[in-house]
This record gives structure tokens, C-alpha cells and sequence, in this order.
């Protein structure tokens, strides 16, 4: 083998490209998770807004260390467990840099994930959880309910019988979107709600929280192709054209049914468009994106009016777009899905000449998702809520969290 | 002495600043407030949720005059602030006791 020759195999086995793209893309959804704290924050009240900041920022304290502890081995590791993974990775034992460096690189990748995936959560919970309970919930979450259904998607039994989910679909928004309706059910409905309105404090905050979990999910979606190929190109311009054409369906909707074009609906419908996308993002192609972007946007408009009519407090609508989002795009790819385009060995979608078998299987892992991410935030939930209680007295709910659970005040008078 | 206060539309603040010191006077104090009269509030629509907002924001306006100045300020703040629409806010005056200028210690009209 000539010394060219040898070079040349070691570059490519290094994969540079790859592992660059998969670094940026890691720092990407980083990034998403204090846009979301700002898409949420906003749309809270500016009594409550640091702890609604601090209830997403403490994700990105506690959960990057229980995900090398112990996240990555049991969700990841051996990929082929059907149900849950080994302690052979904990601690990072055996995970060094000998590859180049990409297992580690996806090892931090998939760390960001499990950081936002109950930061989700957040929205649906917030002006009333005390915060103890929700530092408990959060990692206690992450490790009993997204690693197991994380293995199941991705390598374990729901990936093997053909089920598709590209950046999590199914693993995550519609995870965390049944979860945040299985705690609030526990916790219980806001004082006042919902005859006492609660708009947003600050719609400026909501768009810049909404332009930052945009710009963070191309690392989202084209990073979860792991390689920088045409895969990740592909799930880039899904990204890019998914969330477009949601925003604009929810702000029609909004136009014809209430008369305005409003701030909050395009953000809404941007974010609803982004979680569809995201178990489809590597699986469809042309102009799928924006029909899935399109049905996305209408369904979760109206969707989130069905909390006042069923009852529940979702505050910030966890569940109106994050569950009913995921659910609908990963339903949608059973229609959408293209191997042709990818040269991939998944199943085609109806329209793709696939049948209706894709989105049987769409159908068997969703529901398997929620079937054990309900009860089982439900019981975690109300184990926290017969131990150290779940929410805050009534005078701090009425008063604000921000001063009662965290000494702090977001906006000072000038006087102060 | 009397102490007129006036609660006005806060885009007519600026006119009205320029109205009063051609009016020939020296100082005014000014607070951004919230309230409702027959304007009422308005509605927000947040997620296809309504809104009731009852407390418009204003700004009120208070400035110290002797009393043969006082029709000259009113007059002067009720034309610059006036648009002829619901909302344009009200003008009351009241007596004042004493006023007294810290710099100086001079008292009454002198402190005007």
C-alpha cells in the first residue's frame, strides 16, 4: 500500500466531515433548550418567568451528567436490546476517541436530547409546580421514561418491527407531550383557570425563544443523519420548509377564525411545523414537507383549544403541540415516506406505493409510547405529590415563583 | 396655587409638552399610568383564547401653577391633547396648600 494509499483510508476512516457536522449540530440543540425556556418564558406570567427559565435550565444542569452516568448505556448500548440497554457504557467505560471520535461525538449529541426532552414538559406545569419536585421529576423522568422508549425506537423492538422516527417523533415529542398531560392531571388546574385569563407577558421574548429553537432544530433534525450527507441535506430543507408552511397555516386559520395575523400563531404554528417534521425529516422529500407542515399547522391550531373544552391545565400547550404535533407527523410519514429518494431500505409510505403497513407500524409505536409514558409519569407524578408535594401553596402561586422558590425578580422597578 | 393633573393618550405627550412651555411654564411631572374610563379596555386574542385587558395605558400629567395661569395651562393641555375620540383623558385641578422650592426655600407663588 503506497503512503497516498494509506492516507487516504485514514481520512476516510477518521470521517472528519461527519464528525464536524454531528459537533455542530450537538451545540445546535444545546442551544434549543434556552429557546425553549425563552418560548416559554414569554408566554408566562412575569411573576413566574425565572422559574419557568430555571425549570428548563436546570435540564441542562442535572440530565448532561445522569446521561453519561448512566442515559446513554441503557438507551443506546448494545443498539440491538429490544427493551433497554446494558451497563457495559456507564460512566463512559469504554468509550474512548480510538474512532476518531464520532461514537463520543454522538454520545454528546444524544446528551442534548435527553436534556430537552423533559425540559418539554415545563410548559404544561408551569405557575404552580414547586420547584423541588420538578428537579426530582426531571431526571427521574428522563431515566424511567425517555431512555426505555428511546430504546425502543431507536435500535430496540418498536425500530426492528419497522417503524420509522428520525429525530424523535415519537421518542420525544409525543413522549413528552403524553407526559405533560399525565402530570397535569396530578397537578392539578392553575388558581382561577379558566375563567381567569393568563396571556403572555412578553410576546418579544416568545419570538426570539422561537427564532432560537428554529435555527437549533436544523442541528435537531439534519444532525440525527449523523453523517454530513445528502440525507442531512434533505432533513435540513424538511426543517426549513415544514416549519414555514405550519406557521403560515396557523396564522390563516388564526386570520379567518379571530381576524388578526398574530405573533403568537406564527410561533406556535412554526414550532408545531418543527415537531412534526422531526420523525420525518429523513424519510420524505419533495413536497412533503410542506403538505405535512401544512396539515400540522391546522390540526394543532385548533388542537390547543381542547383544554378548556376536556378541562385539563396545560398551560403553555405541551399537549396541543408537542404530543398532537409529533403524533401527526409521525402518523404522516406512513403516507409520506420515499426510500426511492434516499436509496434507504425503510418502508414506503400509501402514496409511495408502500400500503397501508408503514402506517401500521407508525400507529403500533406511538401508541406504545403513550401506553407506557402515561401511566407511568402519572405514577411518578403522584408519588411526588404523597412524598415531598408537588405544588406551591396558594399565596406563592398568587405572589409569583420567581421570589418564593428562587429570591430572584425578573423586572425591577426603576425605583429599586 | 393649584395643582392641575391631566390623564392623557400617550402619543399626545410630546404635543402637549410643547404646548404647556409655550404656555410659560417651567416644569411638569409626568407618570406613565393605567386605568379605564368610558373608553373601557380591550381584548387580546392569544391562541384563539380572549383576553379581556380593562387598564388602558396613559400617561398623567401634573403641573403647579398660580392661579391667574391655571385657564391658560388647562386650555393649553386640553386643545394639544384633544383628537375628538373616546379615550382622550381628563383634566382636574385642586388646591394647594403650600409649595416650597428645596434649592432655595423660597415659598408659595415664588416657588412656582
Amino acid at each position: 500500500m503506497s503512503v497516498e494509499e494509506r492516507l487516504a483510508e485514514l481520512e476516510a476512516s477518521v470521517g472528519s466531515g461527519h464528525i464536524a457536522w454531528v459537533l455542530i449540530s450537538a451545540a445546535l440543540v444545546l442551544f434549543m433548550t434556552p429557546g425553549l425556556a425563552f418560548f416559554y418564558g414569554g408566554m408566562d406570567r412575569s411573576r413566574n418567568v425565572l422559574n419557568m427559565l430555571m425549570m428548563n435550565f436546570w435540564c441542562l444542569l442535572v440530565l448532561p451528567v445522569l446521561w453519561v452516568a448512566v442515559g446513554f448505556t441503557l438507551a443506546q448500548s448494545p443498539v440491538e436490546n429490544k427493551f433497554i440497554g446494558s451497563f457495559d457504557n456507564a460512566f463512559l467505560k469504554g468509550l474512548d476517541i480510538s474512532d476518531g471520535g464520532m461514537t463520543l461525538a454522538v454520545v454528546a449529541f444524544l446528551g442534548m436530547f435527553a436534556a430537552i426532552t423533559p425540559a418539554l414538559i415545563s410548559g404544561a406545569v408551569a405557575d404552580r409546580m414547586k420547584f423541588s419536585a420538578w428537579a426530582i421529576f426531571a431526571p427521574v423522568w428522563m431515566l424511567i421514561v425517555f431512555v426505555p422508549v428511546f430504546k425502543w425506537v431507536y435500535g430496540g423492538w418498536l425500530g426492528q418491527r419497522g417503524s420509522l422516527d428520525f429525530a424523535g417523533g415519537t421518542a420525544i415529542h409525543v413522549n413528552a407531550g403524553i407526559a405533560a398531560l399525565a402530570a397535569v392531571l396530578v397537578l392539578g388546574k392553575r388558581k382561577g383557570w379558566p375563567k381567569e385569563g393568563h396571556p403572555p407577558h412578553s410576546m418579544p421574548l416568545v419570538m426570539i425563544g422561537t427564532g432560537i429553537l428554529w435555527f437549533g432544530w436544523f442541528g435537531f433534525n439534519a444532525g440525527s443523519a449523523l453523517e454530513a450527507n445528502g440525507t442531512a441535506v434533505q432533513a435540513f430543507m424538511n426543517t426549513f420548509l415544514a416549519a414555514a408552511a405550519a406557521g403560515l397555516a396557523w396564522c390563516l386559520v388564526e386570520r379567518v377564525r379571530d381576524g388578526h395575523f398574530t405573533n403568537l400563531g406564527a410561533a406556535s404554528g412554526i414550532v408545531a411545523g418543527l415537531v412534526a417534521i422531526t420523525p420525518a425529516a429523513g424519510f420524505v422529500a419533495g413536497m412533503s414537507p410542506i403538505f405535512i407542515g401544512l396539515i400540522a399547522g391546522v390540526i394543532c391550531c385548533f388542537a390547543v383549544g381542547l383544554k378548556t373544552k376536556a378541562g385539563y391545565d396545560d398551560a403553555l400547550d405541551v399537549v396541543g403541540v408537542h404530543f398532537v404535533g409529533g403524533l401527526v407527523g409521525s402518523l404522516l410519514i406512513g403516507l409520506f415516506a420515499d426510500p426511492d429518494f434516499f436509496g434507504g431500505d425503510f418502508m414506503a409510505g400509501l402514496f409511495y406505493g408502500g400500503g397501508g403497513k408503514l402506517l401500521l407500524e407508525q400507529t403500533i409505536a406511538n401508541a406504545s409510547a403513550i401506553a407506557y409514558s402515561f401511566p407511568v409519569t402519572l405514577g411518578l407524578m403522584y408519588l411526588l405529590k404523597v412524598t415531598i408535594g408537588v405544588r406551591v401553596s396558594e399565596e406563592i402561586e398568587v405572589g409569583g415563583l420567581d421570589q418564593a422558590e428562587h429570591a430572584e425578580t425578573a423586572y425591577h422597578e426603576a425605583l429599586v | 396655587m393649584k395643582l392641575i393633573t391631566a390623564i392623557i393618550k400617550p402619543f399626545k405627550v410630546d404635543e402637549v409638552k410643547t404646548a404647556l412651555k409655550a404656555a410659560g411654564v417651567l416644569g411638569i411631572t409626568v407618570t406613565e399610568v393605567n386605568g379605564f374610563g368610558r373608553q373601557g379596555g380591550h381584548t387580546e386574542t392569544y391562541r384563539g383564547t380572549e383576553y379581556q385587558i380593562d387598564f388602558v395605558p396613559k400617561v398623567k400629567l401634573e403641573v403647579v401653577a398660580d392661579d391667574p395661569a391655571v385657564g391658560e395651562v388647562i386650555e393649553a393641555i386640553s386643545t394639544a391633547a384633544r383628537t375628538g375620540q373616546i379615550g382622550d383623558g381628563k383634566i382636574w385641578v385642586t388646591s394647594v396648600d403650600e409649595l416650597v422650592r428645596i434649592r432655595t426655600g423660597e415659598q408659595g407663588a415664588d416657588a412656582v
